[in-house]
């Protein structure tokens, strides 16, 4: 008897289910954009960071100009879980919404690992964040409008050795994690070709146990911990460095750009630099409404770490929605192969700067990196010179 | 061969033949995006791995949790053998090493390599662990299966592996092509036949004299072995070949996401097809192979709306938030073990009569109220 | 060789603090294992709800109502999951009530990632505990210190319970025989609970311990100590409470080495720090292979 309702049950529920679940055939006057980015795991916080500015954004400018008509935008978010085998599964969600253009993803991993499924979809993807070159390399399908590792990695390695003086530094980066592994990689190239020496390690997943590898950098003699990896990991190394007395400068990239890392460095004894896309106050017309806008819900508070603090991802996310935007209008079609093909020329101005992509990989064309080092006194960011390259 | 089962037997292959027809003509009209494809392949691949497990915890009573670990070293080897020698060579996949693979073959060759690969893990690690009883075994294969991770991550072995870091561009499904021509192989269909011959092989061994003295030492050790059966050899061999299909779904899985990092193969992967396999009855084939299917579809397609703010049309953005549906899911799993613990099928296979017999009997009560 | 020890003084506290925090999580796994014959892979995920309960409950109470509210709440978990999960399997194969264990693993992990939006919750700074303190040049935690005497002083009284009370007895009892035990007038179920319950509280006293040296809580926070823990009970013989917790230091210590490897023994290139998590299962299976039953474990006898 209990079988029998069971399958019955079962029966009755993926007839359902099937209707339930199948994609909403899009209305003629709404244009979808995918965002795609973690909302959990590793990146999580980051990631819903980054979501809010696509959300304020969208807020602002609820629909776009495609030929002659108005289309209502209609935001679609996949939750990618910071993890790189749901990746996949998160971006085929996308794809069956319909979603012509997609935003995202906050971590270089999930956006390497669901990339073929974008491309073989023909849907084109506009990462925000993701900062490792293997993203856009060879693919005509991703782009990019934040710099890429190799100028960040070699922008901290300058700093590392001519601002802070480091003759040796410790590296510690998240095994498989192609954000970390990256950058560390381009540090360490420059930094040896400085001729500076590296020790270089890597945790586990799952670690929280930083202890030792604090201790390496101690006994190693070490003057600078470079270590450019999740927020979520940051904050185990952030405090237990302060009850280690680890005692040297800490130097990360831009995913330490975050109110969490100021929350877990407030009042403690650390020295923190990172490099950053943009600094809170580049552009106080935004920040203010960007500040209101956040207070006004506490669902978006909590999202942005409890407090209003502007990350750059934020800000990121906010000139990306906008570019794709730019990118349609000009396409003047929602055919994710006219968004595509526009996208190659399309050009806007930010708040976090111009933004135009280059004709090799689609990346941005980008030249400053913002220095931030973290106040334990106020747990804000103090600015530091930005840094140019030409 | 008798009439009645020669009858049997032609229905199955109408019914058989059916399924594929209709997954081939559904391929070439629906839209290829669709999410129903999604989990007809990744519901083949997994029915595929959860019937090699339920052949060791299932028929020969050997209960091991390392399928993950055989899984990864499958989908390893395929990327590594059908990845293109001038990918190995270029920057894009092999980033900070230099690939020291200097040949690559072709799908079958991959997936016939995926699986031995698999098996001569499989074989080594046996010969110490299959003398383990029960939970102990369990362990020890689940601790093998963390071993293989670890290895396969190692950076002295970067110029094989890559490292931890990503493998892709090998041969993956929207890569593959009808032999001598350059026509795309209809995706979800070719996953079908491979899943489905080796579910065919697997049944074959099943009911051969190999497949009656595993049942034999699932049921009883002593007296499988007082009857002269080889225990030892007989568990090794299961084990082997368990491996072996693990290791070829592990490759199909590969090929399906299109990309392949060890990273997800840990012990949640494992658990998962252990839950598939109770799910669908243990030591029924057609069970494991619906709990697949189901298991797949709502957790990827189903019950996605739980995530995204709309669930059957209901719309409550704060609690259909990021993570309900995982919720939901380990609630409807919950449920099933404790109320449902023989699973699906049971033990028993699903056949025409019975689900004849079943539905003439629902409906009887039906008419009856 | 007091030279090598100063100068590597750090590895092994933090080896001795985090092994006794595995020690107080694997001994709820013996002592389920001792009379269940269950591995009962939830018992990871209780010792991370009990650091979720104290990050929530610590935001709005003082610590001396919180901590305490905390153990009793992680008890009433264990308890429960018990209750609901496992006995109603009591009769069913062994094989159901370990998918049940996973399970019940599988439904706490994906409530925790519901309810924190999965974001790592940063775990409050008990005051004593958290103070830094320097010991012979290193620098660490008070919790570092107090981890190890707390466990040796709650197994001691642990092992009193068992060998001197009434219960202790019973405990006996049934995990040397289920069936012989239960026709003795021993009321099963209550033992089954007060175990589930013992285990419980020391896996709160673990998470206090545990997140005031690692300070965030996230869904899986509990899966790889329990893993360890798990093994550590079955490296000192399953059903074995001082097996347990000698494997636990072992584990913790090792494990600490490994991470420490390049620096300890000036070894170049550091890839090892990659199997300090794998180690820990490669030393399980040489013990298993070696001496199935662990280090002080029973011998079984196959009664056919």
């Amino acid at each position: 008897m209990k079988k029998k309702t069971f399958l019955l049950a079962m029966v009755l529920l993926s007839c359902a289910m099937v209707f339930a679940g199948g994609s909403g055939e899009s209305d003629s006057t709404v244009v979808k954009i995918g965002v795609f980015e973690p909302a959990s795991g590793d990146n999580g916080a980051g990631g819903k960071q980054e979501t809010l500015g696509i959300q304020y954004a969208n807020a602002l400018t609820p629909t776009v100009a495609v030929g002659d008509k108005e289309y209502t935008v209609e935001l679609v978010l996949a939750d990618n879980e910071s993890s790189n085998d749901r990746a996949a599964s998160a971006a085929a969600t996308l794809i069956n919404a319909g979603a012509s253009v997609v935003l995202g993803s906050y971590g270089s991993g999930v956006s390497i690992a669901g990339s073929d499924t974008f491309r073989v979809a023909g849907v084109p993807v506009i990462g925000i964040t993701c900062t490792n070159p293997q993203v856009t390399e060879g693919n005509s399908h991703y782009f990019r409008i934040c710099y890429l590792d190799p100028f960040q990695g070699t922008v901290l390695a300058n700093y590392a050795y001519n601002t802070l003086g480091a003759r040796k530094v410790y590296c510690l980066a998240k095994l498989g994690d192609d954000y970390s592994g990256g950058l560390v990689n381009y540090f360490v190239e420059q930094f040896t070709a400085l001729g500076g020496e590296v020790v270089s390690e890597t945790f586990p997943e799952g670690n929280s146990d930083f202890t030792s590898y604090i201790a390496n950098a101690k006994n190693g003699g070490c003057e600078v911990f470079f270590s450019p990896v999740s927020t979520e990991a940051a904050q185990l190394i952030i405090n237990q460095s302060a009850s280690q007395g680890l005692g040297m400068p800490i130097l990360a990239g831009d995913t330490w750009d975050s109110n969490v890392i100021l929350q877990a460095a407030l009042g403690k004894d650390v020295d923190i630099t990172v490099t950053t896309f943009y600094p809170e106050g580049a552009d106080p017309e935004f920040d203010a409404s960007f500040k209101e806008w956040v207070n006004a819900d506490s669902t978006r508070l909590s999202n942005n770490g409890g407090d209003d603090t502007i990350s750059a991802v934020t800000a990121m996310g906010y000139d990306a929605y906008y570019f794709a935007l730019q990118a349609i209008q000009n396409a003047g079609s929602t055919d994710p192969a006219d968004i595509m093909e526009a996208l190659w020329t399309t050009e806007i101005d930010g708040v976090t700067g111009h933004i135009a992509l280059d004709q090799v990989n689609g990346d941005a064309i980008r030249n400053t990196v913002y220095v931030k080092h973290a106040n334990t006194e106020t747990g804000g960011w103090d600015a530091l010179p930005a840094v140019v390259v030409d | 061969m008798d009439r009645e089962k020669r009858n049997h037997l032609i229905r199955l292959f109408v019914a058989i033949a059916a399924v594929y027809g209709l997954v081939l003509v559904l391929e070439l009209t629906m839209r290829p995006t669709h999410m129903l494809f999604t989990v007809l392949k990744k519901g083949a691949i997994y029915s595929l791995v959860a019937v090699s497990m339920n052949l060791l915890n299932g028929f020969t009573g050997l209960f091991s949790l390392g399928q993950a670990g055989f899984m990864l070293v499958g989908a390893y080897t395929y990327a590594i053998f059908t990845m293109p020698v001038e990918v190995k060579a270029s920057e894009r996949v092999y980033k900070y090493y230099d690939c020291i693979v200097g040949f690559d073959t072709g799908v079958f060759v991959g997936l016939l390599a995926a699986g031995l690969a698999a098996a001569l893990f499989a074989f080594l690690i046996g010969l110490p662990v299959l003398r383990l009883k029960s939970d102990y075994l369990a362990i020890a294969t689940l601790g093998f299966a963390e071993i293989i991770r670890a290895v396969f991550q190692w950076d002295v072995l970067g110029p094989l592996t890559n490292g931890a870091n990503l493998l892709r561009e090998f041969k993956d499904l929207s890569r593959i092509t009808f032999p001598f021509t350059d026509i795309p192989v209809p995706q979800t269909f070719f996953v079908f036949v491979v899943c489905g011959i080796c579910i065919l092989l697997i049944v074959l061994l099943i009911n051969s004299s190999f497949g009656r003295a595993f049942k034999a030492i699932r049921d009883d050790e002593t007296a499988a072995e007082a009857m002269g059966i080889n225990l030892f050899m007989h568990k090794e061999l299961s084990f082997v070949i368990s491996s072996f299909f693990a290791g070829v779904s592990g490759a199909l899985l590969a090929m399906f996401q299109y990309t392949v990092q060890a990273q997800q193969f840990r012990s949640m992967l494992t658990y998962e097809i252990l839950l598939i396999v109770v799910i669908g009855g243990i030591g029924s084939i057609s069970g494991s192979c619906i709990a697949s299917f189901l298991y797949i579809a709502l957790s990827e397609w189903w019950l996605r709306g739980l995530d995204m703010g709309t669930f059957l049309g209901i719309h409550a953005e704060h609690i259909f938030r990021s993570g309900f549906r995982r919720l939901a899911f380990s609630v409807i799993i919950m449920l099933i073990v404790l109320f449902f613990s023989r699973g699906i099928m049971g033990d028993k296979e699903l056949s025409w009569a019975r689900t004849s017999a079943r539905l003439r009997r629902i409906f009887r009560k039906k008419e009856a109220v | 060789m007091a030279d090598f020890f100063h100068q590597n003084l750090s590895y092994f506290l933090s080896g001795i603090s985090v092994g006794g925090q595995y020690a107080l999580i694997a001994i709820g796994y013996t002592m389920v294992y001792g009379i269940l014959r269950l591995i009962n892979f939830a018992h990871g995920d209780v010792f991370m709800c009990a650091g979720l309960m104290m990050v929530y409950l610590s935001a709005s109470l003082p610590f001396a109502v919180s901590i305490p509210l905390v153990i009793v709440l992680t008890i009433l978990l264990g308890f429960l999951i018990e209750r609901v999960a496992y006995r109603p399997l009591r009769s069913a194969p062994r094989m159901s009530v370990m998918i049940s264990a996973i399970g019940v693993s599988y439904l706490l992990q994906n409530a925790a990632l519901y309810f924190t939006g999965g974001l790592a919750k940063v775990y409050p700074e008990i005051g004593f505990l958290a103070r830094s303190v320097d010991i012979w040049g290193s620098t660490t935690r008070m919790v570092t210190i107090v981890t190890p005497f707390v466990t040796i002083a709650l197994v001691f009284l642990l092992t009193f319970l068992i060998k001197h009370t009434k219960i202790g007895m019973a405990m006996r009892a049934v995990s040397r025989d289920f069936e012989t035990s239960q026709l003795m007038g021993i009321k099963i179920n209550r033992v089954i609970s007060i175990t589930f319950i013992i285990g419980s509280l020391l896996a709160a006293v673990a998470s206090l311990l545990y997140f005031t040296n690692y300070a965030s809580v996230t869904p899986t926070s509990g899966s790889m100590p329990g893993l360890k823990a798990f093994v550590a009970a079955v490296f000192g013989g399953i059903g074995s409470i001082p097996g347990a917790v000698i494997g636990a230091f072992i584990i913790g210590i090792c494990e600490n080495i490994i991470k420490g490897g390049a620096s300890i023994f000036g070894i170049p290139g550091s890839g090892w720090t990659t199997f300090s998590d794998a180690f820990t299962f490669a030393f399980l299976i040489v013990v298993l292979v070696v001496k199935p039953t662990g280090l002080f474990g029973e011998k079984s006898v196959d009664k056919v």
